[in-house]
C-alpha cells in the first residue's frame, strides 16, 4: 500500500509541472495585466503608478526569470503574493479552503445520499416506473444550469417560504450550506444516478450473480454482497472525480450565493490578472484533484482484492 | 367646536408621528451590497483604487475631506477649520482634537503626515499618490530625493500647514479614500485588521463573503453613527442581489438597467429608488492616428447619424441621462443650456462628403461586453452607422484590457466609461494638448483655443471664473467631438422602507458616509 502512494506521489510531479508551466505561459501571452485593471470602472490609475507597480511585482522581468523564480519560490512552498491584496497567497487560499471544501462535501454528500440510492434502485427493476421517473430526474439533473437552478431555489426556499437564508455564509453552519449545496450537488447526483444504474445493471448480468442465484441465495444477500460490492469500484471512480473537480468549478454557485470559496478567488484573480493568486489556486485545486484519486486508487483494492498494483 | 378640537389633535397627533418617523433611530444594522465583484482586493484602503473597496472604507476610514452630497462639494472632514493664504498656496487647517483612531489613539497632525508621506512610498504603487501631489515637495518624496515633504508642517499637534505646489482646491484630492488617514503603529496589520476614523469599528472580514464593523464610540460627530452595526455583503450577481433584496435579506441593491425597469414598474418597489446624476461619461473615443478620424467633420458626422436618445431608451432602459459634452451634469462648469447633437443622418452624410468620405469608411471599435457601454451599444450603433456609409467592425476585449488598449493607442476608437468628476479641471485635462496619451489624453487632442482656456483656469483664483472658463473649454470640446457623446450614468440604488439618510452621492452612489445613515424598527436585522 505504501508503495503504491509512494508512485502515485511520483505521478504528481510531473503532472503539477505541466500545470506550473502551462499557467504560467497562459499568463504572460493573454492582454491585460494587474496594473490596468484597477481602472476598469473608469478610476484611472496614474501612469507612474502603473510602471511602479509593475516594477514591485516583478511584471517586467524577463520572462524566464520570472519563471524561474515562481517555481523556486513554488518548491519551497511559497506561493508569492497577490497583488491584489498584497498578502501571501498561502493565507488567502487558506481563508477558502475550508468554505470550499465544506461546499464541495455538501454537494458530495446529497449527490451520494440521493444519488446512488436512487442508480440501485433504478437497476433493480429496469423500465419500472422508479427507473423512468430516477431516470428522468437523473437526465433533468444533468441538464439543468446551475444558475438557474440556484436562482429558483433561493426564490422558493428564500424568498417565497422563508425557510432558509438565500444567499450568504452566515457563520458557515448547515442553514447556509443547504441551498449552495444542493445547487452544486444536484449535477453530481445526476451523473452518479446514471452511473450507478450503469454499473449495477452491468453486474446484474454477470455470471457469479446467476449462479449465486441459482445456488439458491437470498436475493438481498445477492445484491448487498454481490451486486453492490461489484458495482461500487465505477461508482467510487466517479464520486472521486466528482468531488475532485468540485473544488474548482464551484463558482457559479459561489458567487451567486455569495459562498466564499476557491472558485470565486480564482475568477476574481483571473480578470484582475492577480498572477501569482491564479498559480496558486490552480495549484491547490490540482493537487486536491491528484489527492483524491490517489484516495480513490487505494480505495479499489480494499474493495476489490482482484486489484493488485504490482 | 368639539370637531375642530378633534382635528387638530389628530393632526397634531399626526405631526408628531412625522417628527418620530424623521427622528434618527438608535441602533439596528446596516446591511450594504459590493456588487462589483466576488471579493474586496484590500481593507488598507490606501493600497487599493477600486470603488468596490471604498464601499467599506467610508466606514472605516475618514480623508482630510468628505464629499457633501447635498452641499454638491467637498467640505472639511478632519480639520474644524482652514486658512488659506492670498496666493492660494498656503491652507492652514485647525484640526480636529476630537478624532481618534480605532486603536484609542487621537489623531495628531503627525497622522496626517505620515499618511500622506507614506502613499508617496516610491517602492509601493500606491494609487493615492496622484492626488498627495498636489503638495510642495511631494514629488522629491516620491522620486526618492526627500524624506519628508517639503510642503507639510506641522505647528501644533493639532495644526497643519500645507503649501500646493500650484494653485487647486485641494478637497478635490484629498476627499478621496485612498488618501485616508491612517496610524503609523497599525501599519503591518492594516490589510487584515484595518484601524482607521471612521464611524465603524473593524470586526470581521471573511473574505468573498462579508465585512463586519461596529458602532465606534468614540467617532467625532456626537450622536453618530446611528447604527450598531455596518455589513457589507459582497454580492456580484444581480439577479440574486434582487432575490436578497425581495426577501428583505439586504437594505440596498445597486441595480442595472433590466431590473430599474422592473423596479421602477412595481409600485413597492419604485418607493424605495435612489436616483444621481454619476461623474460617469460614456463615450466612443476616436483615435485621430486614424486618418478618418483625424478631421473633426467626420467625429460629429458620427455624432449626428446614431440616434443616441433612441439607445439609452430602449437598451439602456432609460438608466442614463444623454451626455451633452465631456463634464457630467454634476459638474458645476456643466452649461445647462447645451443641447445634445441631434440625430440626423443627412447632416452626417454631408459632413462625411465634405471631408472626403461620401461613401463612408470602415473602422475597428475595441469594445468590453459591458451592457450599459460595451457590445450591445455597439450592435446598435453599426445599422445607423451603416445608413451614412460607415463601417463599424467591433473587437471584443475584456474590460480591463480596455486601458491598456487606449494608452498604446493602436485602436482605432473605443467605447468606454471615464470617471468625469469631481474636479472639472483636473477632469478636462485629459484633453489638454500637454497631457500624455499614458496619463489620459486618449484621444491626442491637441487644440491651442482649449488649452488656451485651460491654462486661464489654471490661473484664476475666482472659482466663478474658473467654472466659466472650463464652461467655455467643455463647450468647445463638444463642437470638436473627440468622442461620440453618449450618456452619463444614471446610478440607481433600491433601498428598503426602513433605511433613511441615504445620500446621492454623484462621485460614486455607493459611496455612503454611513454614519448618517440609520434604521427603523421595521427592519428585521437586528
Amino acid at each position: 500500500m505504501l508503495a503504491v502512494l509512494l508512485r502515485r506521489l511520483l505521478n504528481v510531479i510531473p503532472t503539477v509541472g505541466a500545470v506550473i508551466l502551462l499557467i504560467f505561459v497562459l499568463f504572460s501571452v493573454i492582454p491585460g495585466s494587474f496594473t490596468s485593471t484597477g481602472a476598469e470602472d473608469g478610476r484611472m490609475l496614474d501612469p507612474q503608478v502603473m510602471e511602479r507597480m509593475r516594477k514591485e511585482m516583478g511584471l517586467d522581468d524577463p520572462i524566464l526569470e520570472r519563471f524561474g523564480r515562481y517555481v523556486g519560490h513554488t518548491l519551497v512552498g511559497d506561493l508569492g503574493k497577490s497583488f491584489r491584496t498584497r498578502e501571501p497567497v498561502t493565507k488567502l487560499i487558506a481563508d477558502r479552503l475550508w468554505p470550499s471544501f465544506k461546499l464541495a462535501m455538501a454537494a458530495m454528500g446529497f449527490a451520494v445520499l440521493i444519488g446512488v440510492p436512487l442508480g440501485f434502485i433504478a437497476a433493480l427493476r429496469p423500465g419500472g416506473v422508479v427507473d423512468s421517473v430516477s431516470m428522468i430526474v437523473a437526465v433533468s439533473g444533468l441538464s439543468l444550469a446551475q444558475f438557474w437552478l440556484g436562482l429558483m431555489m433561493m426564490y422558493l426556499f428564500g424568498l417565497l417560504l422563508g425557510w432558509l437564508p438565500s444567499f450568504g455564509y452566515g457563520d458557515g453552519g448547515p442553514r447556509y450550506l443547504i441551498l449552495p449545496g444542493l445547487a452544486l450537488g444536484v449535477g453530481p447526483m445526476a451523473l452518479l444516478a446514471r452511473t450507478t444504474r450503469a454499473a449495477v445493471l452491468d453486474v446484474l448480468n454477470a455470471d457469479f450473480v446467476r449462479t449465486a442465484r441459482s445456488k439458491g441465495m437470498a436475493e438481498a444477500r445477492v445484491v448487498t454482497w454481490h451486486v453492490m460490492r461489484n458495482a461500487l469500484v465505477l461508482v467510487i471512480t466517479t464520486i472521486g472525480l466528482q468531488f475532485g473537480s468540485l473544488m474548482g468549478t464551484a463558482v457559479v454557485v459561489e458567487k451567486l450565493f455569495s459562498w466564499p470559496g476557491l472558485g470565486s478567488l480564482l475568477v476574481d484573480s483571473v480578470f484582475q490578472r492577480d498572477i501569482p493568486a491564479v498559480q496558486g489556486c490552480i495549484l491547490v485545486i490540482v493537487l486536491f484533484f491528484l489527492a483524491i484519486n490517489t484516495l480513490v486508487d487505494l480505495a479499489y483494492a480494499a474493495i476489490d482484492p482482484r486489484i493488485r498494483y504490482a | 367646536m368639539r370637531k375642530l378640537a378633534c382635528m387638530a389633535a389628530a393632526l397634531a397627533v399626526f405631526a408628531l408621528g412625522q417628527a418620530e418617523a424623521q427622528t434618527p433611530r438608535k441602533g439596528g444594522t446596516i446591511r450594504f451590497t459590493a456588487p462589483y465583484a466576488a471579493s474586496l482586493n484590500s481593507l488598507d484602503i490606501h493600497t487599493t483604487p477600486r470603488a468596490q473597496d471604498d464601499i467599506v472604507g467610508k466606514a472605516l476610514n475618514r480623508s482630510l475631506y468628505s464629499w457633501d452630497s447635498a452641499a454638491g462639494k467637498v467640505v472639511l472632514e478632519l480639520a474644524k477649520s482652514v486658512s488659506v493664504s492670498g496666493d492660494g498656496l498656503i491652507y492652514t487647517y485647525k484640526l480636529r482634537d476630537d478624532a481618534y483612531f480605532h486603536n484609542g489613539r487621537k489623531m495628531t497632525a503627525d497622522d496626517i503626515i505620515w499618511s500622506y508621506t507614506r502613499i508617496l512610498d516610491s517602492s509601493k504603487g500606491f494609487p493615492g499618490v496622484r492626488y498627495i501631489r498636489i503638495i510642495k515637495g511631494a514629488t522629491d518624496v516620491e522620486k526618492g530625493q526627500a524624506k519628508e515633504i517639503s510642503g507639510l508642517r506641522k505647528i501644533d499637534d493639532f495644526t497643519l500647514e500645507m503649501t500646493l505646489a500650484d494653485r487647486v482646491e485641494p478637497g478635490y484630492y484629498l476627499f478621496n479614500g485612498t488618501t485616508a488617514i491612517l496610524p503609523k503603529e497599525e501599519e503591518s496589520r492594516l490589510s487584515s485588521h484595518p484601524v482607521g476614523l471612521g464611524p465603524f469599528k473593524f470586526v470581521e472580514h471573511i473574505p468573498g463573503s462579508r465585512v463586519v464593523a461596529e458602532r465606534w464610540e468614540k467617532f467625532y460627530k456626537p450622536g453618530k453613527p446611528y447604527a450598531d452595526r455596518f455589513v457589507l455583503l459582497m454580492m456580484p450577481e444581480a439577479a440574486a442581489r434582487d432575490l436578497a433584496f425581495r426577501s428583505k435579506e439586504i437594505d440596498t441593491s445597486v441595480l442595472g438597467p433590466a431590473q430599474y425597469l422592473v423596479y421602477r414598474g412595481d409600485p413597492e418597489l419604485s418607493k424605495g429608488i435612489l436616483e444621481v446624476a454619476e461623474m460617469f461619461t460614456r463615450s466612443m473615443q476616436f483615435n485621430p492616428a486614424y486618418k478618418p478620424f483625424s478631421d473633426k467633420r467626420v467625429r460629429q458626422a458620427i455624432n449626428y447619424a446614431v440616434d443616441t436618445d433612441l439607445i439609452i431608451k430602449r437598451l439602456v432602459k432609460d438608466k442614463a441621462y444623454r451626455a451633452t459634452s465631456w463634464l457630467p451634469s454634476a459638474s458645476p462648469a456643466f452649461d445647462k443650456s447645451m443641447k445634445p447633437y441631434p440625430f440626423d443622418p443627412e447632416k452626417a452624410k454631408k459632413l462625411l462628403a465634405e471631408a472626403g468620405y461620401p461613401n463612408g469608411f470602415e473602422f475597428e471599435i475595441s469594445t468590453s461586453a459591458n451592457e450599459s457601454w460595451g457590445l450591445p451599444i455597439v450592435e446598435a450603433m453599426i445599422p445607423m452607422l451603416a445608413k451614412v456609409g460607415i463601417k463599424m467592425k467591433p473587437k471584443m476585449v475584456e474590460v480591463t484590457v480596455l486601458t491598456e488598449v487606449a494608452m498604446k493607442g493602436e485602436h482605432q476608437a473605443f467605447i468606454g466609461s471615464s470617471l468625469t468628476g469631481p474636479d472639472s479641471l483636473a477632469t478636462l485635462l485629459c484633453f489638454y494638448s500637454k497631457t500624455p496619451r499614458t496619463g489620459c489624453n486618449y484621444t491626442s487632442f491637441n487644440d491651442p483655443a482649449f488649452d488656451k482656456l485651460i491654462d486661464e483656469a489654471k490661473q484664476s483664483a475666482d472659482p466663478e471664473k474658473q467654472n466659466e472658463l472650463l464652461r467655455q473649454a467643455n463647450n468647445l470640446l463638444y463642437e470638436a467631438a473627440p468622442v461620440w457623446f453618449f450618456n452619463y450614468n444614471k446610478a440607481v440604488m433600491a433601498y428598503q422602507p426602513w433605511i433613511h439618510g441615504l445620500q446621492a452621492n454623484p462621485t460614486e452612489l455607493t459611496h455612503q458616509y454611513v454614519e448618517d445613515v440609520w434604521v427603523d424598527e421595521r427592519s428585521p436585522a437586528k
